[in-house]
């Protein structure tokens, strides 16, 4: 009861630094530890998780696992050098030890003294809960029972449904030399609903999920079993029939949500702080210049409740925050952690991210999307003479350099003389991120987020996103079907 | 490196620790268990443009149980190897497996199975390298590849040296450890035209630092892969014949391996389901593993479920010669396992290989595919279509680079459309196999 009237920090404290026998009064002399000679900022970020899997294959649970992780990493910087060193041991010792190994980069200048605390409230962005105390394992089992049920007795052609239930708690608390002290719960569930679907000698995979920034009872309570099961088998059943996709440039409409995944590629990652500060993104340099097609708006947004990407606090305990990077069609930000905006003489943006305490933090996004324009999305559909309109998505990945991205459509049809006609086998779609963005000519009033699938991967790390776009009309982009 | 490892120390402590996790799920009451712990250390230095950009010393541990109590199973994990841990990570392994549902397929390998030679396959090469030198090795790799004209800025060079030990033990009375260690050296460079930036890069990862490439060899290297993309061309749509580059014929290798792996046939999430015997690649190609080969990326005398490991041929004459299964997923197929618990150990080829020159003359028209974008390869179907970039081949030689097009078509058709493999080894990852030319793609361009 007592953890309802905690404040994050109160909670932060005694679950990380009192298990090791520290309380608050050993941050600073564990942060003096990092501040060698000639560091100009170091930090503390200390981080507990539980995470928590049931997954069900056959109609059963048959396995299922609880994974407990947390430790301190420390971080010293001096000019652009970075000294990182970790520890899954939260002690004294620890402290002193990696704190000393992180501040070793730097061995000359004068030595700085850590800027006392102080307070900066960050608005709540998610109730700081422990999502995996939200259902008993009973509930959770009887959660993936009802999406095998459902989706088995949706159609006959159905074979094999995986469900998977997954859900983690995090504590993680910041010192830093520049007077931070900040703290945060993050809870983060996801419900997922993977089904094969066999017919006549063919095979196809459909596939749904989401969650977000919440208690697992709230999956329930939004019977995410039922939906995401029939949003599986519909789209295995939609891929049965699918054809041979088309390859060659040509129009193309993407579906509103998920398909923001286009944004993440083309323009989210090239945005990032510490591509434009090496100059190595096909961004770099361009601020204040037309990079997208008037009309287009894009913002990475911390802010949004109880979303999959949303922090209340960066893993600098920087408060998470609303960014816009492209303002129709003009690019006017970029995503910025302290070291990169201190380098670039800008400011902080709140999207410092590290995928654990044994990784360091650099610029991320949070969810990236694009505000709604003022087209109907049934006329975007209806300009296009021959194209493709793809809803569903696997995955991407950009060349911030050249800025060549691709994504990989998994649900897609034809649009043939503007009404959408036979699905198409999956495609990746390649582009230019600047170049694609120019050649938006419609903006749906449809816009919607994704409902909360995404993982994106940037130096080995991962960490949660999410996306969201309306309707889009690109008037020409590479598909790579086999149908020349 | 600067951070002391005594491998033997800490494989020492990792048996006594995977010992009493099982004896403390015997005393609370599991059937069956099985442990496997970790540790690894290392250290990553990066600089670019001539400068530190970072120092990273990196320590993991972890131990993870699975306890099965009757026929069902609760697993689970923690970085925290300590004494009170192990209690609390077997503990919440039992409770798990209290909810869980009877599986008739669960359960430990058969003790038959257990490995019981260990030979030292030379996998365990610490490197006493001090974070200065580390830094010196890596300055001098982007030094060179700056030095190169046309070099115009660089994405850094890294060199990342660690080493760990991994003890797997279960209730049949197997206790094993097994040390390794891994170094690495890569740089990334951008080069610049009027028409935009490039990037590419090189990098040289071995188990025996001695192995490693020079400094100034993958420097160079990475300059010359980066300036020879610039001016790139987009190829018109067709259907042609792609070569893939020998990094990128090991995913293909991937690709097929994941389709007979265990876990994806009795899911039927394969295009290779009942497919065994069935004629796949050509007659003249043939795939095994040499799980304990000497001094090998992914050498080990026993695998993941503590089975002894054996040459397995998964591809003979181009017949699909074997599955790669665990003890669970062969009880689920009703077949036995065949070493495979965590995957297929140091693939070779054995087929009539080819220079890269020969492969283009056959190849007459076409493209040769050096860098892949995009996960767009379905392992239900086999449908494949992912981005690249790489060159024009234009009467068998190199004409020009190209980039922003894709290459699609079916698994099953590129393996048998496969018209020959290079002799331009690439020996770094668990995979060897040189350049792939495949026949009938389709290339979609402008």
């Amino acid at each position: 009861m007592t953890q309802l009237t905690q404040s994050p920090l109160d909670e932060a404290i005694a679950t990380l630094l009192t298990p090791g026998g520290l309380d608050a009064g050993a941050l600073d002399p564990g942060l003096d530890h990092a501040l060698g000679a000639g560091i100009d900022y170091a930090d503390l970020y200390f981080q507990r998780s539980w995470h928590e899997s049931w997954v069900l294959e056959d109609g059963e649970v048959k396995d299922a696992s609880y994974n407990i992780d947390g430790g301190v990493g420390v971080r010293a910087l001096a000019g652009e050098k970075t000294g990182f060193a970790y520890s899954n041991q939260i002690t004294a010792e620890a402290l002193a030890e990696t704190g000393r190994t992180a501040s070793g980069i730097a061995r000359s200048g004068a030595r700085l003294n850590g800027q006392p605390v102080h307070a900066a409230a960050a608005p709540l962005r998610y109730a700081g809960v422990d999502p995996l105390s939200g259902l008993t394992a009973e509930e959770k089992i009887a959660l993936l029972k009802q999406a095998d049920r459902i989706a088995r007795s949706a159609d006959p052609s159905v074979s094999q449904v995986t469900a998977s239930l997954t859900g983690v708690h995090e504590v993680v608390l910041v010192r830093a030399s520049d007077g931070t002290l900040a703290a945060d719960i993050r809870p983060l569930v996801r419900f997922n609903v993977s089904v094969i679907a066999a017919r006549n000698g063919r095979r196809e995979r459909g596939s749904a999920g989401g969650g977000g920034r919440y208690a697992m009872s709230r999956l329930r309570d939004e019977n995410v079993a039922e939906r995401f099961a029939r949003e599986a088998v519909r789209q295995a059943l939609v891929n049965l029939e699918a054809v041979d996709a088309p390859a060659g440039q040509m129009p193309v409409v993407l579906g509103p949500g998920w398909p923001g995944i286009l944004l993440h590629e083309a323009v989210g990652h090239g945005l990032e702080g510490d591509f434009n500060r090496k100059q190595s993104s096909a961004f770099a340099g361009r601020m204040g210049q037309r990079v997208a097609a008037p009309g287009v708006t894009v913002v990475d947004d911390a802010t949004l409740a109880d979303r999959r990407g949303s922090m209340t606090i960066d893993d600098e305990g920087t408060p998470g925050a609303y960014t816009p990077l492209i303002e129709d069609g003009i690019l006017v930000g970029y995503m910025q952690d302290k070291l990169n905006a201190r380098l670039m003489d800008m400011a902080p943006t709140g999207n410092a991210r590290r995928e654990s305490y044994a990784h360091m933090p650099m610029p991320r996004m949070t969810n990236t999307y694009m505000l709604a324009g003022q087209d109907d999305p049934e006329e975007i559909l209806k300009s296009v003479k021959r194209g493709l309109y793809a809803v569903s998505f696997g995955g991407g990945q950009v060349d911030i350099t050249s800025g060549k991205f691709v994504f990989s459509a998994s649900e897609a049809y034809l649009i043939e003389d503007g009404r959408i006609t036979a699905p198409v086998k999956g495609a990746t779609l390649i582009g230019n991120g600047p170049e694609a963005m120019g050649r938006v000519s419609m903006i749906g009033h449809d816009m919607e987020l994704d409902t909360g699938i995404g993982v994106c991967g940037k130096e080995g790390q991962g960490v949660p996103v999410g996306v969201g776009q309306p309707t889009l009309k690109l008037d020409e982009l590479t598909v790579g079907g086999t149908q020349s | 490196m600067t951070q002391a490892f005594d491998a033997a120390a800490q494989q020492a402590l990792l048996e006594t620790r995977v010992a009493a996790a099982l004896e403390q799920a015997r005393k609370l009451g599991a059937d069956a268990c099985e442990v496997g712990a970790s540790v690894d250390q290392g250290t990553g230095v990066n600089v670019r443009m001539g400068e530190v950009e970072s120092v990273e010393l990196s320590r993991d541990q972890g131990i993870a149980v699975t306890v099965y109590v009757g026929q069902r199973k609760g697993s689970a994990s923690s970085s925290d190897a300590g004494k009170d841990s192990i209690r609390a990570v077997v503990e919440k392994a039992i409770a798990i497996a209290r909810h869980t549902g009877e599986d008739p397929a669960a359960g430990l390998a058969e003790a038959q199975l257990m490995a019981t030679e260990f030979p030292d396959l030379k996998v365990h090469h610490p490197w006493p390298l001090s974070t200065d030198e580390a830094i010196e090795l890596a300055l001098a790799c982007e030094g060179a590849g700056r030095a190169v004209e046309g070099i115009t800025n660089s994405d850094g060079a890294g060199l990342s040296s660690g080493e760990g030990v991994r003890v797997y033990g279960n209730s049949h009375g197997f206790l094993a450890g097994q040390r390794g260690s891994r170094h690495s050296l890569s740089c990334m460079l951008i080069a610049r035209d009027a028409q935009g930036m490039q990037r590419d890069y090189d990098y040289s990862s071995v188990r025996d630092p001695a192995y490693l490439s020079s400094p100034e060899a993958i420097g160079h290297s990475a300059a010359e892969r980066t300036l020879r993309r610039l001016g790139a061309r987009r190829p018109e749509t067709g259907r042609l014949p792609v070569m893939f580059a020998p990094e990128l014929a090991s995913g293909l290798v991937g690709h097929f391996l994941n389709a007979i792996a265990g876990g994806a046939l009795y899911r039927e999430a394969s295009f290779l389901c009942d497919s065994l015997g069935k004629s796949l690649f050509p007659a003249w190609f043939t795939l095994m593993e040499k799980p304990r080969e000497v001094g090998g990326m992914a050498s080990s005398p026993f695998d993941n479920d503590g089975v002894y490991t054996r040459d397995n041929v998964f591809v003979d004459e181009g017949r699909i010669a074997s599955y790669m299964l665990s003890a669970y997923s062969a009880r689920r197929l009703g077949m036995t396992t065949t070493g495979n618990a965590g995957g297929a150990r140091n693939l070779r080829i054995d087929a009539p290989l080819s220079t890269q020159a020969d492969l283009l003359t056959r190849m007459d028209r076409g493209v040769l595919v050096t860098e892949l974008m995009g996960q767009g390869v379905n392992g239900v179907t086999g449908d494949y279509s992912r981005g690249a970039a790489g060159f024009w081949v234009e009467e068998g030689r190199l004409q020009y680079p190209i980039e922003e097009f894709t290459i699609a078509g079916n698994l099953e058709a590129m393996f048998a459309n496969l018209l020959g493999v290079g002799d331009d080894t690439d020996t770094r990852g668990s995979i060897h196999t040189g350049s792939w030319l495949i026949d009938d793609m389709t290339v979609a361009g402008s």
